[in-house]
């Protein structure tokens, strides 16, 4: 069984398609990269798999269950109250901007939804949060606030947010784009360095490098809809007439 | 009247002044956060109940509205009014003006807040309510803490408007000891007794201040 299932999802905002009809599924431990234009629709299919969007019309299902439904007649379908609460453990999101709590210490953010939303015991989650702190190179910041780190920092605590509710699959979006090209390489390696924590990650993304070197697999979007998808190598050597204007594009900037 | 029997008055009804003060602060504050999720509720008939609720309040004079809480029982209902019920008036007459102005002042902070906080704590796992007070409302308050400032410092003023009930706070019994001595003396004190109160609640709102501002 896949560990996400996304079928025929459909999407659209005031009448403007922006998921047409994609299907996407994701195995235990698998490392899927999502390129693409901007506006293809990338961020909405992220959004639509975490719950933060709404889908028009499809499935996505979390091990079998149901995170969101689409009637036949329209109606859609959502889990309530410990169902969905248990589907959101499956997965976490890291956000372009960070969205870390400005109010709460590094610790704090990494620890206060273990802590009061799975009802862990304290002394375990910070003993957890701090081997995730040092594995992420932030091992002396536990008491600092986010508006005292760089961005690069920022994301590397946002990650170990993700991280400390143990989820099955991991979602990126864009997780460098905000950042100065000098602080994406550190974030970029500490993603890496989850590649073999058996975590299934999904990662939209502009560093196309770095697609192309940690992915089992590689989905081109393009005006809403899957446009390839394959093995990186096949993907990022296709002669496909849209990605080649896509990479071209990227090179140069 | 010797000037410290004087002070003696006045200062009893400084303690009635500061009752009021603090009261009106106790029921208005989660009183304005009701109003405020009533105001942003999806609901839209309850929406426009708290919309009218909050232009009548804001767009009228206090003291008329004291009065009408005051007075409104006996021409509507012919209660008995007087005795306990002129404080209890007050109080909720503060209270519901008060609640108006914060429950703005709330609104204001809680739409400020992007939207990447909300989304974050839902992902994480947070319910409405856990996000709401765990992530949300501490941040707002940092933001709206120099406008709810603002309104304190117009509260401990606003208090002497219990005078047109008659009720016998600093401000009744000083225009009473100057009317019945014929000196201004009395009301000096008062402004100085408003004055150091209110430097009071001002170096007391900045210590707040100073206390969030370790973060931004
Ligand atoms: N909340 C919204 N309301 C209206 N339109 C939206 C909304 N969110 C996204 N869109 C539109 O949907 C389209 C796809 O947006 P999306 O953010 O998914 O693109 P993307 O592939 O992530 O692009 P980028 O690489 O720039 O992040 C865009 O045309 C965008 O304007
Ligand atoms: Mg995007």
């Amino acid at each position: 069984m896949n560990l996400l299932e996304m079928n025929h999802i459909r999407k659209h905002f005031d009448g403007l398609e922006v998921i047409q009809d994609i299907s996407l599924s994701v195995g235990e431990g698998e490392i899927l990269s999502i390129i693409g234009p901007s506006g293809s629709g990338k961020s909405t299919m992220l959004r639509c798999a975490t719950m933060l969007e709404k889908i028009d019309a499809g499935e996505v299902l979390y091990m079998g269950e149901r995170a969101a439904c689409v009637t036949e007649d329209g109606r859609q379908i959502y889990p309530k109250g410990e169902e969905a609460k248990q589907i959101r453990s499956y997965f976490g999101l890291v956000f372009q901007n960070f969205n870390l709590f400005p109010h709460y210490s590094v610790m704090k953010n990494i620890t206060d939804a273990p802590i009061t939303i799975q009802k862990r015991k304290r002394d375990e989650v910070y003993e957890e949060a701090r081997s995730l702190l040092k594995k992420m190179g932030l091992e002396d910041k536990e008491n600092a606030y986010p508006c005292q780190l760089s961005g690069g920092q920022c994301q590397r605590v946002a990650i170990a947010r993700a991280l400390a509710l143990n989820p099955r699959i991991l979602f990126f979006d864009e997780p460098t784009s905000a950042l100065d090209p000098e602080l994406t390489g550190e974030v970029l390696k500490v993603i890496r360095s989850l590649a073999d924590l058996q975590i299934a990650m999904v990662i939209v993304t502009h560093e196309m490098a770095f697609a192309r070197s940690i992915s089992d697999r590689v989905i081109f979007m393009d005006k809403g809809v899957v446009a390839l998808e394959g093995k990186p190598d096949a993907v990022f050597d296709s002669d496909n007439g849209r990605i080649r204007e896509f990479l071209g594009k990227i090179a140069e900037r | 009247m010797s000037f410290s029997v004087m002070l003696e008055q006045l200062s009893s009804g400084m303690v009635k002044s500061l009752g009021i003060f603090v009261l009106t602060l106790v029921f208005s504050l989660p009183l304005g956060l009701l109003v405020a999720f009533g105001r942003m509720s999806k609901n839209r008939l309850l929406q426009n109940i708290i919309k009218v609720y909050i232009s009548v309040l804001r767009g009228t004079p206090l003291m008329l509205q004291l009065l009408v809480v005051y007075f409104g029982p006996y021409y509507l209902f012919g209660m008995r009014i007087g005795g306990t019920y002129r404080f209890l008036a007050i109080i909720i007459g503060f209270s519901l003006n008060y609640a108006a102005y914060f429950a703005e002042i709330y609104r204001s902070g809680i739409e400020s807040m992007p939207v990447g906080q909300y989304e974050a704590a839902t992902v994480l796992g947070y319910n409405k309510i856990q996000c709401f007070f765990r992530i949300i409302f501490p941040q707002v308050v940092k933001r709206i803490l120099p406008a709810v400032t603002n309104e304190v410092i117009t509260l401990v003023k606003d208090t002497s408007l219990s005078f047109s009930l008659a009720y016998a706070e600093m401000f009744t019994i000083a225009k009473q000891i100057a009317a019945a001595q014929t000196t201004f003396m009395p009301f000096v004190v008062a402004a100085i007794f408003y004055y150091v109160f209110n430097l009071v609640v001002a170096v007391t709102m900045e210590k707040i201040e100073k206390k969030l501002s370790y973060y931004q």
